[in-house]
């Protein structure tokens, strides 16, 4: 039984995914495991072919327990079985993927199911709900889906109840990747708003309220027209190579009531008008909170932009989401006293000031370029009637 | 349209935003945004619903206003005739 976390003593076996006789390579998933974080898929570490399994479905064991025996591989003869993280979400895409959708049937989200069951029963279009579960705690295992029948396509694809913790699971391997592997670098300025602040109660005063246009969109498309300029700040980092995007797809961090995130992708913001982006954003938040995402919108942010000052944060050092390789954060507009005019003749005034941060990925660009990219949203965001 | 009526109105559109919000239970007089973690995208799509279904306009300038379920209430009942 692996060690799936520090604070992780022992963990149940769901399922077994090999039987004996199976030829294994490294990194094959071969046993899903439920542990307090949920069910973890756990890939095996070495090459060999399975002689005998040692932990019967249902049985708890503490970490450290032998699952099974292992002949035939490189290494000799002890099971060795080691458990590697979770998988990692090898694109964007992975974290919202495993996260449905909002409301609805909320028998489907309380299902219990072994990973690998989930996914079978994905690929063969069997509703979970309809299946006695005969794991533990009366959770489906793969093994529960034989014989089932396959549900015809359906003409649309079923809405489903949201998985908070499949996300959460998504969420965190993302981001220990983040963490693990990219060389974060943070920057940090604050920008003077009072000439869009300004700009946008004038523009708004004349509007009615479906027209209006919020900070938010001001603020999307300032990164997104500074990105032209900062091509090492658009794109994905992919095998040891930076590949830039042409296209500049900025990802929204938008949260979910009840817990959660998903940044899904504004599609060429940098092209589009700030109206044009305020109905885009209107519509995005509308359907991430009804659970209506797109997979492109889910597959295609080249970067993304998170904003918290809603919630009175006033800066943000955030985490990239793997493999883009930049995050731009904005924090709260707050009132500040600000020095204006030069030095001989300066004066201090009263301004509303918000803090943008960028972290950016120290393989693909330097603090040098990521200065000129927050400098450059400094300047848009001065002529906002330009934007 | 009477003060209930308003408030059965404003009440129905803050349940459209936090669905999950039980209502009953939101001191009327504290600040929206703090009971039902609502944002600027929120409240503006609550201010799109009270001017779509009462037909009244709702400056920026007053959004402070409308900042409870107490203070909308009121601003509304003095923007509507009768």
């Amino acid at each position: 039984m692996p060690s799936l976390g520090a604070d992780m003593e022992a963990g149940t076996l769901v399922e077994w995914l090999k039987r004996p006789g199976d030829r294994v390579a490294r990194g094959d998933v071969v046993a899903v495991v439920e542990t307090q974080k949920g069910a973890i898929e756990i890939e095996i570490f070495e090459d060999g072919t399975i002689d005998e399994l040692l932990v019967a479905p249902g049985t708890t064991v503490p970490v450290g327990t032998p699952l099974a025996r292992l002949s035939g591989g490189a290494a000799a003869p002890a099971p060795a079985k080691r458990a590697a993280p979770p998988p990692v979400a090898p694109v964007v895409a992975a974290a919202p993927a495993a996260m449905p959708a909002k409301a609805a049937a909320p028998t489907l989200r309380e299902t219990p199911a072994s990973p690998a069951a989930r996914r079978l029963a994905a690929e063969r279009g069997i509703d979970l709900a309809a299946i006695k579960g005969s794991g533990p705690g009366g959770a489906i295992v793969s093994a529960d889906l034989e014989g089932t029948k396959t549900a015809p396509a359906p003409a649309a694809p079923p809405r489903r109840g949201l998985d908070l913790d499949a996300m959460r699971q998504a969420i965190a391997a993302a981001m220990a990747r983040s963490k693990r592997e990219i060389p974060h670098y943070y920057l940090g300025t604050a920008i003077d708003m009072h000439r869009a602040q300004r700009w946008l109660a004038d523009t708004n005063a004349t509007r009615p309220p479906t027209e209006r246009l919020l900070l938010g969109a001001l603020l999307l498309k300032a990164v997104a027209l500074a990105l032209r300029k900062s091509p090492e700040l658009n794109g994905f980092h992919i095998d040891g190579t930076f590949r830039p995007s042409a296209a500049i797809h900025v990802g929204m961090a938008v949260a979910i009531r009840g817990g959660g995130l998903v940044a899904p992708a504004i599609h060429d913001t940098a092209e589009r008008s700030l109206d044009d982006l305020m109905r885009a954003l209107r519509d995005l938040v509308a359907r991430v909170r009804a659970g209506t995402l797109r997979s492109s919108e889910l597959t295609d942010p080249t970067v993304t932009l998170t904003s918290l000052g809603e919630r009175g944060v006033e800066s943000i050092q955030a985490v990239i989401y793997p493999p883009q390789v930049a995050i731009v954060g904005f924090g709260k507009l707050v009132e500040r006293p600000w020095v204006v005019g030069g030095a001989a003749d300066g004066a201090i005034a009263v301004r509303p000031v918000i803090q943008a941060s960028l972290a950016a990925d120290h393989r693909v660009s330097d603090g040098h370029r990521g200065a000129l990219f927050l400098a450059e949203i400094d300047r848009l965001l001065q002529e906002p009637e330009k934007l | 349209m009477t003060e209930a009526e308003i408030r059965a109105l404003v009440l129905e559109q803050l349940g459209n935003i936090a669905p999950e919000a039980d209502l009953s239970a939101i001191d009327p007089a504290a600040p929206l945004r703090d009971e039902l973690d609502i944002d600027s995208m929120d409240f503006l799509n609550f201010v799109i619903a009270l001017h779509e279904r009462l037909k009244i306009d709702i400056p920026e300038l007053d959004y402070p206003r409308l900042a409870t379920i107490d203070g909308a209430v009121a601003y509304l009942a003095g923007k509507l005739p009768g």
